[in-house]
């Protein structure tokens, strides 16, 4: 086949047209408009930066913008963690492996929006419970605070992710050359330098691959923050993908929203060029 | 010593499950018991098991209507995806030239774009076409699933020779049937692999269908979600029986493909 055969163009037209009309004329007017004072209605005139200037001196997008933050980065360092703890467990000789395994994965598949919701319960109604049966009275205020709110979220995301995690830290582990294990074994290597030194530096890759896997998911994070928090209390807990929601479909403002929809683009772009010079380097080290 | 070790890790492994499922197991005890039951006591199963709520529920969600639009959407939208990304791929994979990396180049970078950078104008373009309906929910879907199956089929079909292609042709087949009856039944694993991991995502996606899906009787299982939620009023008991209903399927799903899901996800994820 060649590209300027009919058949070429034949196959690739559905997606074509799709890709296009779905995503590339809809960024692209996305950047026109992000110019203009649109509001959904009428058209707008053309302000230039406008928008811009003042999204960096609106406090409540910053305020998203740094909770987003925050809990991206406490979500990366548990959700591997646990991730990583899991997939060891898993993968050393245990008879219920397969069926732990199983389980972690499990709310992988449930929505978003539907954990949260499961979430919700668990923190309002049966830590409450819990508090007033020891007697903790800080179980009984969950999400209802910015600061047992951030946590919830946390808790919720880990608990979810980690199964995924999970999963690619087993795929890398597996490929570990057993010989090499047992040779250190033999060697008189305790489990910590045989995970220090054989185990570690072989399933980098795996860090790698799962570090940006997972900010990639809390940075965008969109359906769990709306089930859970719903942004409250006061928006304190508000994330910026519903700070953008917010501010086009409850505040009507479209232009401004999609102006801060064009800086979150730009800021989950540079993210994930830096993952793909980061694999380069790595792959020229090796 | 070694034995010593593992069941050490056995049992702490299996306390860490235990956990893992509390949130489901709390879910299901309590979605059985009555409005006063939950306010007084939330940790043990319920007096009576009854189905009160779950009636209820599946009435409220009109839970038939609605798993039906879910899985009218999620097949025809995932059918559609494979059909056209495995032929976009094969295009790609098979004519080498310029156009063709800068058109692969394309569906990758697009897989960058968060989808509310395009949500606004996503919307407002379909609203003005009188697009905004189930039809024009599996066309979006296409669009924003086709870059990652993509690339998927991509690496696969680089590793299947060309000269396979070649044979077929000169033995009088035309392009399509060397596509559909040689090429593409050797592209099962990655098929499901592109299946499951659109399935997952479609199946549980909100915004989307809550920006694009506003007539009653056409909503899917995610966006019935919030029937329960009222600004004031919290019914925990039916919306704990709503919640199981809703993750019945995926959980009858996940019993049958356990294997090929955590194979596809993680297939997903590395490549």
């Amino acid at each position: 086949m060649r590209t300027k055969d009919f058949a070429y163009w034949l196959f690739l037209a559905p997606v074509l047209i799709a890709l296009t009309l779905v995503v590339i004329v809809p960024m692209l007017l996305g950047v026109y408009y992000s110019f203009t004072s649109w509001n959904g209605i009428t058209t707008g005139e053309f302000v230039g930066f406008q928008n811009y200037i003042d999204l960096f001196k609106d406090e409540r997008f910053l305020a998203s913008l740094w909770f987003t933050t925050k809990f991206s980065v406490i979500s990366v360092i548990l959700i591997n963690f646990i991730g990583l703890s899991l997939a060891l467990i898993v993968t050393s000789r245990i008879k219920t492996s397969n069926l732990l395994r199983t389980t972690f994965f499990m709310p992988n598949l449930i929505g978003g929006l539907i954990l949260g919701f499961i979430w919700q319960f668990i923190f309002i109604k049966v830590f409450a419970s819990v508090g007033e049966m020891v007697g903790m009275e800080s179980l009984q205020v969950w999400l209802s605070t910015t600061e047992t709110g951030f946590w919830g979220l946390v808790i919720l995301m880990s608990w979810q992710m980690a199964g995924y995690i999970m999963v690619i830290y087993i795929a890398y582990l597996q490929g570990l050359p057993k010989e090499l294990l047992e040779a250190s074994e033999i060697d008189g290597a305790s489990s910590f330098q045989r995970f220090r030194y054989i185990v570690f530096p072989l399933v980098a890759p795996a860090f790698t691959v799962s570090m940006f896997l997972t900010l990639s998911n809390t940075f965008k994070l969109y359906d769990q923050n709306l089930s859970l928090t719903g942004g409250g209390p006061y928006n304190s807990t508000e994330m910026v993908a519903m700070e953008i929601f917010n501010t086009a479909f409850v505040q009507n403002t479209f232009a401004y929203a999609q102006a801060k929809a064009i800086i979150f683009f730009v800021i989950v772009a540079i993210v994930a060029l830096f993952q793909v010079y980061w694999n380069k380097r790595r792959e020229v080290e090796m | 010593m070694r034995k010593k070790k593992n069941w050490k890790l056995e049992i702490l492994g299996i306390l860490l499950g235990i956990l893992w499922l509390l949130p489901f197991y709390l879910m299901f005890v309590n979605s059985f018991k009555t409005k006063k039951e939950i306010f007084t006591d939330v940790t043990s199963p319920p007096e009576q098991w009854s189905f009160d709520n779950y009636i209820t529920a599946f009435q409220e969600l009109d839970f038939l209507q609605t798993l039906f639009n879910s899985l009218l959407i999620t097949v025809s939208s995932v059918l559609l995806i494979i059909i056209f990304s495995a032929m976009a791929a094969y295009a790609l994979s098979r004519a080498k030239s310029r156009i063709s990396t800068i058109l692969f180049f394309i569906f990758v970078a697009a897989m960058l774009i968060p989808f509310q950078s395009v949500m606004i104008p996503l919307v407002t373009v379909f609203g003005q076409f009188e697009m905004l309906n189930r039809g024009g929910l599996i066309f979006m879907y296409i669009g924003f699933g086709a870059s990652l199956s993509i690339f998927l089929y991509h690496g696969a079909l680089n590793n299947i020779p060309r000269s396979l292609d070649e044979a077929a042709r000169i033995d009088g087949a035309n392009r399509w049937q060397v596509f559909w009856h040689i090429i593409f039944p050797m592209l099962k694993p990655i098929t499901v692999t592109v299946a499951i991991l659109n399935i997952i995502w479609i199946w549980n996606d909100y915004l989307l269908p809550s920006l694009v899906i506003n007539k009653t009787g056409s909503e899917t299982i995610p966006l019935k979600m919030f029937f329960f939620f009222g600004e004031y009023t919290k019914q925990w008991h039916l919306a704990l029986a709503g919640l199981t209903l809703a993750i019945l399927p995926v959980i009858i799903f996940y019993f049958f493909a356990q294997r090929s899901i955590i194979k596809g996800v993680s297939d997903g994820a590395i490549k």
